[in-house]
């Protein structure tokens, strides 16, 4: 046990270098950009020119920068923003990651309970007109692009039905701290994580109906209705349990994606300044230090989950436990 | 009489139209009777017993006749008292033991999961009753293997443990799919010796499917022959083996090497394969293979009839 964290904790050291190194290598090897021509803006004398590139260090070796930009993400904490010049990187990540884990955690809750219900659901009654209904609902899920799906959320809660019954509750948009508002921070989250979960339910909901109604074929289902059990039993307890293999192998995808960063659509439709927006404005300005920063939690993250989803293979399987 | 099958015929409807799997199939069996089924893949053994455990799911399947279990019709039975036979009193072995048990559970609890859905007992004493029935299909450590998960067996061993499931409520009637099909050798003679025990301690009647004549010729009281939906013959293993008399059954008998006498050079093999159930020839099914055919098999369907050793065959209604 001790084994596999340890090896896991390498495997995160190894991605986050790795990943480190890339995005260093390519914001400097990026054709045409000089850094300091970035910052300094257009029309810049070389005076001054020089000057950004001596203040920022990017006359130094590239491998010395690097170590240098290491140091201040991991061990002093204190690394700058290039544009916003005074601006630490360290603490505006981490004002950021209740911000998109409150968001993602919640909606997928959301979509792993709703999808495990309609999978089972659709594939008990599969063919029937109830199978179909859910799987073109599902698909209809699919098909709605978030950004879109979260304006029609906002314009029905925020604008047009705000003043209905059914709408009144809804907050005005961002974000309400745990800590200092409970409830609030509930209620501010209920439409985003709706809006981030239709998709994934859509998806969730048709992989677990196919996973299951393919594990229906196998043979021991035949011997469990052997056995004389009876219908829901032989699907809850032998086609299930089988069948949530590739559905975790998926959720440890998407959500160590999500939480890295891809909810940014969902983050600013709802404005919810999470690590998405955070990494997107980085992203607009070239400033490498956030950049970094964000991509190295990211890569921490996917790894993470890609641990836990390990974990939850050998609870299902135990095919897998080797002793 | 534990079960009376008559007239069972067992149709899919598919998009070449309707084919017919089993065709008119009647036979009895009595307790503690061993009955041996022969025949090819494909010549409706497993179906006919599928639909004698009621355990054709597909929707497109349609089964007319009757099959009474101890007098009780079993067509058209809601399912879910069929439900509370199967498992119960009609049990069933399959044939690969790799894949008939569900790989995320215990032995031990599929075993007690078949117990509790048929007794009303609890879960230690259910477990107390698979360690027993584990010892009796001869694990040699019983109370460790309840807690192995099925890859963790051997073939036979997993075998062993769906007998035991088989057995776990005492089923008076016992449905056994080519159950040594996918075993070695040594294995196979395990099991065969414990079919034949537990047949002498849990008085279970039990229909074996195989397509091994070998095994037939072991273990059966009676047997029947089927091939391409219908029996062919049927009758005690003593007048089939010493007198088989449809050409199929003679055949397949031929096909054996024999143990003494002259070594045969070749060994005679059926000429053809069987037919397409969607494309039956008309009259009677095995006629294009046969070597003794002559014009009635060419139109009519031979009848099996009534005699205890019977075979639907021109050829011996009219010798």
């Amino acid at each position: 046990m001790i084994y596999a964290i340890l090896r896991r904790f390498g495997q995160m050291l190894f991605v986050m270098f790795g990943i480190s190194v890339i995005v260093f290598l390519i914001f400097f090897a990026t054709p045409g950009a000089d850094p300091a021509a970035r910052i300094a803006g257009r029309n810049a004398s070389p005076e001054v020119l020089e000057a950004v590139r001596h203040s920022f260090g990017f006359d130094r070796p590239l491998y010395v920068q690097y170590v240098t930009m290491m140091e201040k993400i991991f061990v002093t904490g204190d690394l700058t923003s290039f544009v916003n010049r005074g601006w630490k990187v360290v603490p505006a990540v981490m004002d950021s990651i209740p911000v998109t884990l409150s968001l993602v955690f919640g909606a997928a809750i959301l979509w792993v309970v709703v999808s495990i219900v309609i999978g089972i659901v659709a594939a008990a009654t599969r063919d029937s007109w109830l199978d179909r209904l859910l799987m073109a609902l599902g698909l209809l899920g699919i098909s709605m692009p978030v950004y879109w799906l979260g304006e029609v959320m906002n314009l029905i809660t925020q604008s047009r039905y705000h003043d209905s019954w059914a709408f009144s509750w809804v907050p005005p948009l961002g974000y309400k701290n745990f800590s200092d508002d409970p409830k609030g921070w509930f209620l501010t989250l209920v439409i985003p994580w709706i809006t981030l979960a239709i998709l994934y339910i859509g998806i969730y909901g048709r992989v677990l109906r196919a996973a299951i109604i393919e594990s229906l074929q196998e043979d021991y289902i035949r011997t469990a209705r052997a056995k004389g059990l009876s219908e829901t039993r032989i699907l809850l307890r032998h086609a299930l349990r089988t069948s949530l293999i590739a559905f975790v192998t998926l959720f440890g995808l998407d959500f160590g994606a999500l939480v890295g960063g891809s909810a940014l659509l969902t983050e600013v439709v709802f404005g919810l300044h999470g690590i998405g927006k955070l990494t997107y404005d980085a992203l607009q300005n070239l400033d490498l230090p956030m950049i970094m920063a964000t991509v190295m939690y990211a890569s921490m993250f996917v790894v993470v989950a890609n641990a836990v989803v390990d974990f939850v293979y050998i609870l299902l399987d135990p095919r897998l436990r080797t002793s | 009489m534990i079960l009376s099958v008559r007239d069972l015929k067992v149709s899919f409807r598919t998009d070449d139209g309707l084919v017919r799997a089993i065709d008119g199939v009647s036979f009895d069996l009595a307790e503690s009777e061993i009955l041996g089924v022969v025949g090819e893949s494909g010549s409706g053994k497993t179906v006919s017993l599928l639909a004698v455990m009621g355990l054709i799911t597909d929707p497109n399947a349609v089964i007319e006749g009757s099959i009474r279990y101890k007098g009780r019709e079993l067509v058209g039975l809601p399912p879910r008292e069929l439900r509370r036979l199967r498992g119960n009193e009609i049990a069933m072995i399959f044939q690969d033991p790799m894949t008939a048990l569900t790989p995320v559970y215990t032995i031990g609890w599929q075993i007690a999961e078949q117990i509790r859905a048929h007794r009303n007992i609890s879960k230690s004493k259910a477990m107390e009753r698979v360690e027993e029935l584990l010892a009796e299909v001869n694990f040699p450590n019983p109370h460790e293997a309840m807690s192995r998960y099925p890859h963790q067996l051997s073939g036979g061993m997993r075998q062993r443990a769906v007998i035991a499931m088989a057995l776990s409520c005492n089923p008076a009637l016992l449905v056994a799919d080519e159950p040594t099909t996918a075993l070695d050798v040594t294995v196979q003679a395990g099991i065969l010796d414990l079919v034949r025990k537990l047949r002498a301690t849990h008085k279970s009647a039990v229909v074996f499917i195989t397509h091994d004549m070998g095994v037939v010729s072991e273990l059966a009281d009676r047997v029947m022959v089927m091939y391409a939906g219908r029996i062919v013959e049927r009758g005690s293993r003593t007048a089939l083996f010493s007198d088989p008399r449809h050409p199929y059954t003679r055949a397949l008998l031929g096909s054996i090497p024999p143990l003494t006498g002259a070594k045969p050079r070749r060994l005679p093999a059926i000429p053809g394969s069987p037919p397409s159930l969607l494309r039956l020839p008309q009259g009677c099914a095995f006629g294009p293979r046969c070597p003794v055919r002559y014009e009635p098999c060419l139109t009519g369907k031979p009848d099996l009839g009534a005699a205890t050793h019977a075979a639907a065959c021109y050829r011996v209604a009219q010798a």
